[in-house]
């Protein structure tokens, strides 16, 4: 599973494997072109992720974040544009190579947190005999071995993001594509849950792109941090977080990591203050009507 | 304060109060027989009935129908109901068609079921089935159409075919409302079917009814009343039972 597609080689030389993922101007667009309702939601974008690093992509609501993670995924497809998955471009879902992690718990309400991995493994079509013991490592490597058994309306919201993560874990591909993943947990949730996915990170050499709201996170987690602009969305800067994994939590308080946040902010500030007023006038718009 | 068991009590004690009502007005003789006979008299009768054995044939010709009736119209309004939620369009067309025609008192076009079919189970079965098949229908429209789409996209994401999509998402992601569709379908069904026996049969539990008013036994017709009315809660706990099974699924 793992080498396939080194050989094919599109791009590079022999000695430099291909990156994960290759976004090669992306265009995505929705409603009719140049009519009011139109909407460029990203706009040539090309972005690497690159072999075992954790990308950050970072930006205002409605930037086109989660819908440049969709394209990475095949969950989407672009209007313009090319994706490659080690070097070999895609037009749907690789359950081989990519795992989701969504925002939104997707952990069916009406399996237990076991059944909800082992059901991932049946779709991936893992064979029955490999499933049980997949799913309860998996489980173990999240620290939710206690609660197997129980469904997805018995535990926090915490825990459903790790049964999550879990059973993308459990799915064994090379990429992980997680769309603000903590970003319905409160504060202290998201910081023990970041600083485990970084101590797991650091075993598994995943590359991992991660979508998110939270400069803190940004920070914390990537390797590298993608600030996008607001509408139309386009990489505005790449800002590399030069500290290995894992990261302990006194980085958080290291004036290293407030000179990068601080950066990050100021990189954002004009975009989320952009975005903002277009909201505004859309409201207005539309009150007027 | 409202506990279960005042809750029962209360119950009882209502169910009780019509008893002794009915026990008052007949045995003092302010109601003549032939309208209400006396309590008495019936559950003189209700045991006879349990005890000769003759409820067994139209119990299992009633049962028949009702089995026959309500398959046919899981099968078909499972299967239609499937295929109308797969697109927006088909939606919009068939769910207010479905809606309204539900909204119809089906049992008008039970002299042509008669019709067609005859006095025999035939016409029971189609008038129970067409009856059942509208909300089953319209309720796994509606429940195929509520699986949130993040379930899809994530079981999309790890690889899962079409027929494991409708296995293991769409089904028990729609199961809890279609379940309470057949609960609906279950209830009409077996109350069309009684109320075509009574208009129209030659055996069957409603049949017994019409047949025992009109050679003028009224207490051998509430006898069959009291029998009827037992099978039907017996009917409707089973079902309660099962749809208590699919709470999880929510």
């Amino acid at each position: 599973m793992n080498d396939t597609t080194t050989s094919k080689n599109t791009v590079g030389n022999s000695t430099n494997p291909p990156p994960a993922i290759q976004a090669r101007n992306i265009n995505q667009y929705y409603g009719v072109p140049g009519s009011a309702t139109a909407v460029t939601a990203l706009q040539d974008v090309s972005i690497n992720a690159e072999k075992g690093e954790l990308l950050c992509l970072i930006g205002p609501s409605g930037c086109g974040k989660s819908t440049l993670l969709n394209i990475m995924g095949g969950l989407a497809q672009p209007k313009s544009g090319e994706l490659l998955i080690n070097g070999t471009p895609i037009s749907g879902p690789k359950p081989d190579d990519i795992a989701f992690v969504f925002q939104e718990s997707p952990l069916f309400p009406w399996s237990t947190v076991l059944e909800n991995i082992k059901v991932g493994l049946e779709f991936r079509g893992v064979p029955k005999t490999e499933r049980a013991d997949r799913a309860w490592k998996a489980l173990e490597d999240v620290g939710l071995k206690p609660f197997a058994h129980h469904y997805p309306s018995q535990i926090s919201g915490g825990m459903k993001q790790r049964a999550q993560l879990a059973r993308a874990l459990s799915l064994e591909t090379d990429i992980i594509l997680m769309d603000e993943p903590f970003g319905a947990l409160d504060e202290q949730t998201r910081m023990v849950l970041g600083e485990d996915l970084s101590v797991m990170l650091a075993e598994a050499h995943k590359t991992i792109v991660f979508v998110t709201h939270s400069l803190v996170e940004a920070v914390f987690l990537a390797d590298r941090v993608a600030i996008m602009t607001s509408l139309p969305g386009q990489i505005k800067e790449i800002v590399e977080i030069d500290e290995p994994h894992p990261r302990k939590p006194d980085f958080i308080t290291s004036p290293k990591f407030n000179e990068l946040r601080n950066h990050l902010y100021t990189m954002l500030h004009d975009e989320i203050r952009k975005a903002v007023e277009r909201e505004n006038a859309v409201t207005d718009t539309r009150g007027k009507r | 304060m409202t506990s279960p068991l005042k809750i029962r009590l209360f119950q009882t004690a209502f169910f009780g109060s019509i008893l002794a009502l009915w026990f008052g007005v007949t045995e003092t003789g302010y109601v003549s027989p032939i309208f209400l006979p006396k309590l008495t008299v019936v559950a003189k009768k209700f045991f006879i009935l349990v005890k000769s054995g003759e409820w067994i044939s139209p119990l299992s010709i009633t049962l028949y129908e009702v089995a026959c009736a309500y398959s046919l119209a899981i099968v078909t309004g499972i299967f239609v109901g499937f295929l109308v939620s797969r697109t927006r369009f088909a939606t919009r067309v068939f769910e207010p068609l479905f809606s309204s025609l539900f909204a119809i008192p089906l049992i008008i076009f039970y002299p042509l079921a008669m019709l067609f079919f005859g006095l025999g189970v035939g016409s029971k079965i189609a008038l129970g089935a067409v009856v059942a098949f509208f909300p089953i229908v319209l309720n796994t429209i509606s429940g195929f159409g509520t699986v949130a789409p993040i379930y899809q996209r994530a079981a999309q994401s790890m690889g899962a075919s079409g027929f494991m999509l409708v296995r293991r998402v769409l089904l028990p992601g729609a199961f809890p409302v279609i379940l309470t569709g057949l609960r609906i379908g279950f209830i009409v069904c077996f109350l069309s079917i009684i109320g075509g026996e009574t208009l129209g049969s030659l055996d069957g539990l409603g049949h017994q009814i019409v047949f025992n008013a009109e050679s003028m036994n009224t207490s051998g017709m509430f006898a069959w009343i009291i029998f009827i009315v037992l099978i039907a809660l017996g009917l409707n706990i089973a079902v309660q039972r099962l749809e208590k099974r699919g709470e999880h699924y929510k």
